[in-house]
């Protein structure tokens, strides 16, 4: 028993050296920077300058844009993950290699090349042009963010539930069938009930870096939708003021933290997983 | 529907009456190419037990997922009520299943997958809850209402999902191989009271299995299937005393089945004997399978014995002992409360009304010989899905 203690002890070393060093660590350093002026005194100015009018706004649009990318992302995963699990296995593995596919590639690569697709001169305006139809006005939109939101996250919301419903009991259905139900039912009744936590971990994983990103609006929204993140990136990176920096990443932490505690009691009793965060 | 499905259909508006509930007329079904079902004909009627029983993959549970409607028959007719199934929507065909392995809902407590069926009827609460508690009592689970299935023994799931669907007082209950995950005990419980649920509620079951005791215990008939086809149908004492061929001999019950030749009406030569028997019909010396079973045979001194035979094994099998005798090199399986030794010369007797004969069949030869100690009665009746033993501690 103690040597399996000790063995199981110095197997966890390697995480908990990694764990402190990088993720206690900066917390830290986020804390102390959070509630300290520049001359290191203790302050709780960052805290609350956070919530003036200029950050509450985009405190709110970086919260709404990733709730309707969040939202837009399940319409179109739920039922790419469905029809996807009802495919012969050999099929499935080929169409979740699809949806991995973009995964592998760089972010920044990616949002670069949407940039190519719906910026003004892009893929589509000019395809647009040669068939004499009038261009679109797409890049610099707030559609432009949500867009780049949720073709980025997308894989994160089909993995999840894909898993859950891929291990659906299929004679579940036909139960339900058996009992009475019609197809509407049968989805409303068993399938959905029984996916929710594969929704639940596919929401988090895409809300969550959805609200804290920060390349994608300053690049497909022209810089005219700053969100929490660009906020962010701009106190440490340009004006050096990490103090409010930290102040607002922590803030974004609790208001992530917040999020998550909330839609965790969806999830709550419902024990065949697809959790991941 | 083709002309001569249209007739099909004709024919069995006319033979209407006598009770029948679900018809089933040259119902052939393949599935990647290979035919699982080959012109399946089958009647079954009100408040009857019927079991359909053969070996994993001759066609029993297809037949049940077409009586279902959750399969469609490739040719044939399904008649449901003198309506063609295919025209009846599933929710209004008055079928309800207990499924293998129970597939009761992980999200639901016992008391609404039990209420399922009605909820989805939109049947006022009070009169749920009701028929929801008298059901549970039924199938003694009062008290499990708040329990998720989960927790449930796989006894108590079973009952469970008898009650979900029993629930929506079906006309017929249909039960996938219901027992087949439960331990011997449970299962002989669970046989006595899926006998009485039937009886008391009136409903016809049909029942699919691979075990020939649980079919002739629980059965008011018997379907026996063997390659997608039907080989007998009738009443257990029927399928186990008169067998119509081989196949069903074999798979029902342990029995010798010896090469025969027909002499005349009663008179049946095997074994370098000849035997009066109770059979006739056949033609002069036509060549036949002649059955006996193993109870059937009397132990008596060589000196009065119409064959004689070596005992090569005696096996002790509590009311009885099983011995195997090299009768001129076909072994036969005697059952019987004498002991003999291995190495003994045995008298044996057969009284006519205890041969029966059989004409010769596709399945010929392929059985009732225990030279090799049946090894295919292994292979025949290996279950669908391996047994799990239960806990029982709530029975």
């Amino acid at each position: 028993m103690n040597k399996k203690g000790l063995f199981g002890k110095l197997a966890a070393a390697p995480h908990i050296l990694w764990a402190v060093l990088f993720i206690v660590g900066p917390l830290i350093f986020v804390l102390y920077y959070a509630f300290t002026d520049r001359s290191g005194a203790f302050t709780l100015k960052n805290l609350t300058s956070a919530f003036s009018a200029q950050y509450l706004s985009v405190f709110i649009r970086s919260v709404v844009y990733s709730l309707i990318a969040t939202l837009l992302c399940l319409v179109i995963a739920y039922p790419v993950a469905y029809s996807i699990a009802q495919a012969s296995p050999k099929t499935q593995k080929i169409l979740i290699m699809l949806i991995m596919l973009p995964m592998w590639m760089n972010f920044l690569i990616r949002v670069y090349s949407l940039m190519s697709i719906i910026g003004n001169a892009g893929i589509i305006n000019s395809m647009l042009k040669s068939m004499g139809l009038p261009e679109l006005s797409m890049i610099n939109t707030p559609g432009a963010v949500i867009f780049g939101m949720v073709y980025s996250y997308l894989p994160y919301m089909v993995l999840p539930i894909y898993t859950v419903m891929s291990k659906m009991d299929t004679r579940l259905i036909e139960a339900a069938r058996d009992l009475g139900c019609n197809s509407g039912q049968v989805l409303s009744k068993v399938i959905l009930p029984l996916s929710v936590s594969g929704i639940v971990s596919g929401v988090t994983m895409v809300f969550v870096p959805s609200i804290s990103t920060f390349y994608i609006s300053q690049k497909l929204g022209g810089g005219n939708f700053d969100l929490i993140g660009d906020t962010i990136e701009r106190q440490f990176l340009l004006s050096n003021n990490y103090n409010f920096g930290a102040a607002i990443s922590l803030e974004l932490m609790i208001l992530i933290l917040f999020c998550m505690t909330f839609m965790n009691r969806f999830s709550d009793g419902n024990e065949s997983g697809g959790m991941i965060v | 529907m083709s002309g001569g499905t249209k007739a099909l259909v004709r024919q069995m508006y006319d033979k209407s009456g006598e009770n029948v509930i679900i018809s089933l007329r040259q119902v052939s079904k393949a599935f990647d190419g290979e035919t699982v079902l080959d012109h399946i004909d089958l009647d079954i009627h009100g408040n009857e037990f019927v079991t359909i029983l053969g070996p994993s993959g001759c066609g029993k549970t297809t037949t049940l997922r077409i009586i279902g409607g959750f399969e469609t028959p490739d040719e044939g007719v399904v008649m449901f009520e003198n309506r063609n199934i295919a025209e009846v929507p599933p929710y209004k065909r008055n079928i309800n299943t207990v499924f293998q392995r129970y597939a009761l809902f992980p999200h639901l407590n016992v008391y609404e997958n039990v209420a399922f069926g009605l909820r989805l009827k939109k049947l006022p609460e009070d009169e749920i809850r009701k028929s929801v508690k008298e059901m549970l009592r039924m199938v003694n689970l009062t008290g499990f209402e708040r329990r998720s299935p989960a927790t449930l023994s796989g006894g108590q799931q079973q009952r469970v999902a008898i009650a979900r669907a029993l629930v929506n007082k079906p006309k017929v209950l249909r039960l996938d191989e219901p027992l087949g995950a439960l331990d011997l005990k449970l299962r002989k419980d669970m046989q006595r009271e899926l006998k009485s649920m039937q009886r008391l509620t009136g409903i016809t079951f049909i029942y699919v299995t691979h075990d020939q005791e649980e079919a002739l215990s629980m059965s008011d008939k018997v379907i026996v299937m063997a390659n997608g086809k039907i080989q007998q149908i009738g009443t257990p004492v029927e399928i186990y005393n008169e067998p119509k061929n081989s196949f069903v001999a074999d798979f029902i019950g342990e029995s010798n089945i010896v090469d025969g030749i027909m002499q005349k009406d009663f008179l049946v030569s095997f074994a370098g004997q000849t035997f009066e028997c109770t059979d006739k019909g056949f033609a002069k010396g036509e060549p036949v399978d002649v059955v006996i079973r193993p109870e059937d045979i009397d132990l008596v001194p060589v000196s009065e014995s119409m064959l004689t035979g070596k005992v090569t094994q005696t096996t002790f099998k509590g009311d009885y002992y099983e011995i195997i005798a090299d009768v001129d090199n076909f072994k036969w399986m005697i059952e019987s409360t004498d002991c003999v030794e291995v190495g003994a010369t045995i008298g044996l007797s057969i009284d006519p009304y205890e041969i029966h004969v059989m004409k010769k069949s596709e399945y010929s030869d392929m059985f009732g010989d225990y030279s090799t100690f049946s090894d295919e009665m292994d292979t025949l009746s290996s279950p669908d899905i391996p047994v799990v033993t239960e806990v029982t501690e709530d029975e």
